[in-house]
C-alpha cells in the first residue's frame, strides 16, 4: 500500500505551482473578473505548451498520456491559483466525455485540439434550476436536430464545441437521454453570456434552434455516460477545491501573523488560532477524501461513484469553510474588492454548484453506500 | 497511489489471517463486534482476563506489539504490517484497550530512557500482557497545563520519596506499573524542575481510588502517594529533564495512529438503514441523508488521513502534529452522532432499560463517554492550539508563568 503521490507526481506539482505563480498572479485573475477579457488567453496557451491541457489524453490523440493522477495534481494547482481559464469545462467535462464515449473520428477531431489549446469544450447539461436528473432534460433531439435551451453552461460563451444532453424518448426511463456533440461555430446555436457569482469563470445560455448535431455514444445511453462524466469531473474539481482551500488557509495564516491588534499579532489570539486550526482540519479531511477519489479515478475502480461523491462533498465544504473564514480573519479588509479574499469566496461558492448542488451529491453518496452495504 | 498489498504484505496478511483464524477467542466475537465506545465490557466474564489471555497467546506466537523490536517482546514490523494486523484482528483488537497506554506510551518511553537491563526485564512481560502499565501525569492542578503538577519527589540517599496526588489515571486500578512525572525542583520555572520515574503500583504508600464517571463506569482513578519510595535506578532521563522525557511519551501517543478512532458513524448508518419513521425508512428521508452524508465524509476523511500518515511513516517520516486531528474530529462527531441517533428515536430515545437498550443504550453509552474523548490526551482546545502553533506556525499562547519559579506562581484566580 502507498497512499500518496509519487515523487515524479510531486515534482510535476512543483512545476505547475511555479508556472502558475508566474503566469497567473492574482492580478491576472482580476483582469478576467473585472471583465477585461473572457478568459486569460496567454495563460491558456502557456498551459497547452506545458502539456497540462492534454495530460490525461492518450498520446495517440495528441495528449501527454500521463494519466489521471497527474491531472489531479494539476487540478489542485489550477484551483490554488484560481486560474481564469476554461480548464474544468474543457478538460474535466468535454475531454472526459469524449474519452468515455466518443467515436474514433470524434476523438481524432477534438482531443488533439483540446491538448494543443486550440479548442475549448463544455458540457451543456442544465436547463435552469435544479440538479442533474433525466427528467430535468427537456431539450429535444429529433433526427439529429436539437431544439431547446441550456443554462447555465460553464464557459459556454467561449466554447468551440459542446457535449449536449438531450431527450430522445418519452418512456420516463434513463434511456430517454442521449448525448450529442455540437460544433458551436457551425451555426444553429445562439449564445448569451450570463452574469454569475464568479466572473473569473463565465456562464452562458445556449439556445438551440433546429441545430444539427452528431450523436456522442449510443442512443439512449446518455444518462449513463453523463453520470460517469460527472463522477470523474467531481474528483477533479474536488482537487481544485482543495487547492483553493489550502490557499485561502495560507492567506488567513499569513495575515494573522502580520496584522497587529491590541499589541500582538492577531494569530496569537486563541479565537483566531482555533478558526485557522478548523480550516486546516476541513482542508485536510477533504484532501484525504480526494486522494481516495484520485485512486478510484485513476484505476477506474468500482468504488469511483462513492469516492467521487465523498470527495465532492468534503471538498465543497472545505473550500466554502476556508474561503469564508479567511475573510473573517482579515476582518474589515476581507470583504473589500481590493483584497483577494473575495475571489476565493466567489470561486468556492460557484464551484459548489457547477456539478449540481451539495444535496445532489449527498443523495448520491448515501445511495452508493447503501448499495455497497447491501452487496 | 495504490491500496494493493505488495507480495511481502500479502504474505504477511495471509499468515496473520491464518493464525488469527485458528487462535482468536471466537466465543466473544459477536459481542465484541457489537460493542462500541462506552460499551466495550464483556458480559458475564472478566474482560481483563480474556484480554490478558489473548495478548499472551499473541506474544507466544510472535504477534504482540508488532512495531516493537524483537528483543523487547515485539516483532519489528513495519507500520503497514501493523495496519494489516489490525485489519485482520478486527473486533478482537478491542480486547487490547487496556494495553494501549502501556504499549503505545509507557513502553516506548522505557525504550528511550531505561537502562538495557531494565528494558529486558520489564518490556517483554508488558508486551505479553502479563503486566498492565499506566501513565501518571495529570493532576488536579495540572490537566491541560501538565507542567503545573505538584507531586514532589525528594532525594534521600539512593532513593526518591514521593508525595502528592494524580488524577484521571486510566486503568490504575488494574495496573502493575506506571510511569510517573514529578516535581524535583520547585525553585526553577515549571518545565525545568520535573523528573520522570517508573514504579511498581503495589509499592507501599500508593493508594488508587476509582472515579465514577458520568457514564456510571469507572475507567479512571485518583492515585495518592504517601512517602512512596522509588529507587534512583528507576529514574527515566536526567534529574529535572522530565519535561523532555514526557514529550517523548506524548509524541508516541500520536504514533498510535491507525488504531482507528471511533466516530459512531458505522453504528448510525446501520441504525438509519433499519429504522422506520412515520413516512418510511429513515434512510429515505432527505434530512437524514444529508446528515449521514456529512458525517460519512468526515469518517472517510479521517480514515484516509490516517492512511496518508501511515504511508509517510513507512517512508521514514516521523509522526507529526498533524495527526492530532483524529481525536479532535472524532470526539465531537461521536457526541453529535449519538445525540442524533437518540433524537431519531423521539421520546423513546430516553429509555435505557434492558429491553430498550439495544439501540438507545448503545448510543447513550457513546453520548456519556464522548465528553471524555474530547478531554483525555489533550482537550479539543489544546489540539487546536497544537495544530495552529506546530502545523500552521502561529505564535504560541502567552504564558505569563513561563519564566517564573514554580513556587512563585499564583495558585488562585481570585483572592
Amino acid at each position: 500500500m502507498n497512499f500518496d503521490f509519487s515523487d515524479e507526481q510531486k515534482q510535476m506539482r512543483d512545476e505547475a505551482r511555479k508556472f502558475l505563480a508566474e503566469k497567473c498572479p492574482p492580478k491576472a485573475v482580476r483582469a478576467v473578473l473585472d471583465g477585461n477579457a473572457p478568459y486569460d488567453k496567454e495563460l491558456w496557451k502557456g498551459l497547452a505548451e506545458m502539456g497540462f491541457l492534454g495530460i490525461a489524453i492518450p498520446e495517440a490523440f495528441g495528449g501527454a498520456g500521463a494519466g489521471h493522477l497527474e491531472l489531479c495534481v494539476i487540478a489542485e494547482e489550477m484551483g490554488r491559483a484560481l486560474a481564469p481559464v476554461p480548464f474544468s469545462s474543457t478538460v474535466y467535462l468535454a475531454a472526459e466525455a469524449l474519452m468515455i464515449a466518443g467515436s474514433d473520428a470524434q476523438k481524432q477531431k477534438w482531443l488533439p485540439v483540446i491538448a494543443s489549446g486550440d479548442a475549448i469544450g463544455t458540457l451543456a447539461l442544465f436547463e435552469g434550476k435544479g440538479n442533474p436528473s433525466p427528467s430535468a432534460i427537456k431539450l429535444s433531439a429529433v433526427a439529429g436536430t436539437l431544439n431547446g435551451v441550456k443554462k447555465p453552461v460553464p464557459d459556454g460563451a467561449i466554447a468551440d464545441f459542446a457535449i449536449v444532453a438531450a431527450r430522445t424518448g418519452s418512456s420516463g426511463r434513463d434511456s430517454d437521454i442521449s448525448l450529442f456533440l455540437v460544433d458551436l461555430k457551425a451555426g444553429g446555436v445562439e449564445v448569451k453570456s450570463l452574469t454569475n457569482i464568479d466572473p473569473s469563470r463565465g456562464q452562458a445560455e445556449l439556445i438551440f434552434k433546429n441545430c444539427k448535431a452528431e450523436p456522442l455514444g449510443a442512443a439512449g445511453e446518455g444518462w449513463g455516460i453523463l453520470t460517469q462524466v460527472l463522477d470523474r469531473a467531481a474528483v477533479l474539481l474536488a482537487f481544485e477545491q482543495v487547492g483553493g482551500s489550502d490557499r485561502a488557509l495560507e492567506m488567513g495564516r499569513d495575515y494573522a501573523l502580520d496584522r497587529i491588534a491590541f499589541g500582538r499579532p492577531i494569530g496569537s489570539f486563541q479565537a483566531v488560532k482555533h478558526l485557522l486550526a478548523d480550516m486546516y482540519v476541513s482542508a485536510t479531511l477533504a484532501r484525504s477524501n480526494c486522494y481516495y477519489g484520485a485512486w478510484a479515478l485513476s484505476t477506474n475502480a468500482s468504488e469511483l461513484p462513492e469516492a467521487a461523491a465523498a470527495a465532492r462533498i468534503s471538498a465543497t465544504q472545505a473550500f466554502q469553510h476556508c474561503s469564508k473564514n479567511n475573510i473573517q480573519v482579515h476582518g474589515g479588509m476581507g470583504f473589500t474588492w481590493e483584497f483577494d479574499c473575495h475571489m476565493y469566496y466567489r470561486r468556492a461558492n460557484a464551484t459548489a454548484l457547477t456539478l449540481g448542488s451539495l444535496s445532489y451529491w449527498e443523495d448520491a453518496l448515501i445511495d452508493h453506500m447503501r448499495k455497497r452495504n447491501a452487496a | 497511489m495504490n491500496f494493493d498489498d505488495t507480495p511481502q504484505e500479502a504474505a504477511f496478511r495471509a499468515e496473520a489471517k491464518a493464525w488469527i483464524g485458528a487462535n482468536a477467542p471466537k466465543q466473544y466475537e459477536e459481542e465484541l463486534r457489537k460493542s462500541s465506545l462506552g460499551r466495550t465490557a464483556l458480559k458475564n466474564v472478566n474482560m481483563l482476563e480474556v484480554a490478558k489471555a489473548w495478548q499472551k497467546k499473541k506474544a507466544d506466537a510472535g504477534w504482540a506489539c508488532l512495531h516493537w523490536p524483537k528483543e523487547y517482546g515485539g516483532r519489528g514490523s513495519s507500520p503497514i504490517e501493523r495496519v494489516i494486523w489490525q485489519q485482520e484482528e478486527g473486533p478482537f483488537g478491542k480486547l487490547s484497550g487496556m494495553f494501549i497506554i502501556g504499549h503505545g506510551m509507557c513502553g516506548p518511553t522505557m525504550m528511550a530512557f531505561a537502562g538495557e537491563e531494565q528494558k529486558r526485564k520489564y518490556l517483554p512481560p508488558l508486551a505479553a500482557g502479563e503486566n498492565v502499565w499506566c501513565q501518571l501525569f495529570s493532576e488536579p492542578a495540572g490537566g491541560s497545563d501538565v507542567a503545573g503538577l505538584r507531586t514532589r519527589a525528594e532525594k534521600k540517599g539512593d532513593d526518591w520519596i514521593i508525595n502528592g496526588q494524580k488524577i484521571w489515571t486510566s486503568g490504575a486500578h488494574y495496573s502493575d506499573y506506571g510511569i510517573l512525572l514529578t516535581r524535583t525542583d520547585p525553585t526553577v520555572a515549571k518545565h525545568k524542575g520535573l523528573t520522570m520515574f517508573f514504579l511498581d503500583m503495589k509499592s507501599p504508600g500508593v493508594e488508587v481510588r476509582p472515579i465514577k464517571q458520568a457514564s456510571g463506569q469507572s475507567d479512571f482513578n485518583e492515585v495518592y502517594f504517601t512517602d512512596v519510595v522509588i529507587p534512583d535506578s528507576q529514574r527515566l532521563g536526567a534529574v529535572n529533564d522530565g519535561w523532555n522525557v514526557s514529550l517523548t511519551t506524548l509524541m508516541n501517543e500520536r504514533m498510535s495512529i491507525g488504531a482507528g478512532v471511533s466516530t459512531g458513524f458505522p453504528e448510525l448508518f446501520e441504525f438509519c438503514s433499519s429504522l422506520m419513521l412515520e413516512d418510511g425508512p429513515a434512510i429515505d428521508d432527505r434530512g437524514v441523508r444529508s446528515k449521514l452524508a456529512n458525517w460519512a465524509v468526515k469518517a472517510s476523511g479521517l480514515k484516509y488521513t490516517s492512511m496518508r500518515a501511515i504511508s509517510a511513516l513507512s517512508k521514514g517520516d516521523r509522526p507529526g502534529p498533524e495527526n492530532s486531528i483524529g481525536k479532535l474530529v472524532a470526539g465531537s462527531m461521536i457526541q453529535d452522532v449519538a445525540m442524533y441517533a437518540l433524537d431519531l428515536q423521539g421520546a423513546a430515545g430516553v429509555l435505557s432499560g434492558p429491553e430498550d437498550a439495544e439501540v438507545a443504550g448503545k448510543f447513550q453509552a457513546m453520548l456519556l463517554r464522548a465528553p471524555g474523548t474530547r478531554v483525555e490526551g489533550g482537550t479539543d482546545e489544546i489540539m487546536r492550539n497544537i495544530i495552529a502553533e506546530r502545523v500552521l506556525g502561529l505564535p504560541g499562547d502567552i504564558r505569563v508563568d513561563k519564566d517564573v519559579p514554580f513556587n512563585k506562581i499564583p495558585t488562585k484566580g481570585r483572592a
